[in-house]
């Protein structure tokens, strides 16, 4: 089992995306779990695709929740706080960017990584340079 | 609004009538510092809410309120459904097992649901968000209570509190959401959020 992720955006589309591109990057040793749209898929976040994303992939091992906007991290807090406290204290709540934190996350994740190790590489995406210029 | 069970469940009529009349004004007021989905939120939220009230028509006002708060943190999509959704859970609980409120009950369940949003927006006063429509309202019902008011004008001086509160946004600077991004261009507008707080404080006291 590895650290498994989950990947909560406003757009359903967004979140599959994110899913489908650092799955990529894991083949196939890291379970996925996108939480995107609303329940009737439009625009916005839900507690319960939340809660249902951490449900899929939870091991033991534990989770990391990424986030994209505002209301995405509101509810991901709030799908934290509603779980037993023993499978509480193995999710991580990321504040990474979405796209660089899941494909690094899920790198490290697939090479057998702590929850911890793969949070703090997932929070290293915060300073990636992503385009030659913008190097110092 | 009278405090008994069925006022409860007659004020969230009236909340979801009014934020269905006033949806297009909310979203208007959220295209112009937000992401412009404010009023369709909501109402989406507080659609699938009356979908679920009679579910909850025998239970006590704390159910109510919880019943409420779950339901919004599902169905609005955006910021304004943890926020909201926390706003009545935490009532909800402070509430718990009352079939009818005093002035002290109600403020004890307003109190609970400021703090909650505080918390989970971290959010404070002056920052352009719905707190800045919410925290009048309940200082006005500390007043109340301490002056012995009646319930009704005491609601009456909190929805006006929350509606001056609400205007009181435009001149701010938003440091929270969406409308942060734009930063001294979110100056000039009514926050959405408080707009809608303040409609939830006039259901208290209309219709009657």
């Amino acid at each position: 089992m590895a650290v498994g992720l989950v990947i909560v955006s406003h757009s359903e589309r967004l979140a599959e995306g994110v899913v489908e591109l650092a799955g990529q990057m894991a083949s196939g040793q890291v379970r996925l779990a996108a939480a995107g749209g609303t329940d009737d898929g439009s625009l916005g976040t839900s507690l319960n695709k939340v809660l249902s994303a951490i449900d899929t992939v939870y091991s033991p091992d534990g989770v990391l929740v990424l986030v994209d906007l505002g209301s995405a991290g509101l509810v991901a807090e709030m799908a934290l706080e509603q779980l037993p406290p023993d499978r509480r204290r193995h999710i991580i709540l990321s504040e990474a960017p979405l796209v660089e934190g899941a494909v690094v996350a899920a790198v490290e994740s697939s090479i057998g990584s702590s929850l911890d190790q793969v949070a703090t590489t997932a929070r290293t995406a915060m300073e990636m340079n992503k385009v030659a210029t913008n190097q110092a | 609004m009278a405090a008994d069970r069925a006022g409860v469940l007659a004020w969230i009529r009236r909340s979801a009538e009014a934020i269905h009349e006033q949806r297009e004004i909310l979203t208007e007021l959220d295209r112009e510092i937000g992401d412009g989905d404010h009023g369709t939120n909501m109402d989406r939220g507080f659609a699938a809410v009356m979908t679920k009230l009679p579910d909850v028509a025998d239970a006590d006002i704390g159910t109510i309120l919880k019943t409420v708060g779950m339901t919004l943190v599902s169905t609005v999509g955006g910021a304004s459904g943890p926020l909201y959704g926390t706003a009545f859970l935490r009532a909800g609980t402070a509430l718990a097992g009352k079939q009818e409120l005093t002035l002290a009950d109600a403020l004890a369940g307003l109190q609970a649901a400021l703090d909650g949003v505080v918390a989970r927006g971290h959010a404070e006063r002056g920052e352009k968000t719905m707190v800045d429509a919410i925290a009048p309202a309940v200082d006005a019902l500390k007043a109340s209570v301490e002056h012995d008011d009646a319930l009704r004008q005491a609601l009456e001086t909190a929805a006006t509190a929350a509606e001056d509160g609400a205007k009181a946004t435009i001149p701010m600077l938003a440091k929270k959401g969406r409308a942060s991004y734009l930063g001294e261009r979110s100056i000039n507008h009514q926050d959405p959020g408080a707009t809608s707080a303040a409609l939830f404080f006039r259901a208290m006291v209309t219709g009657e």
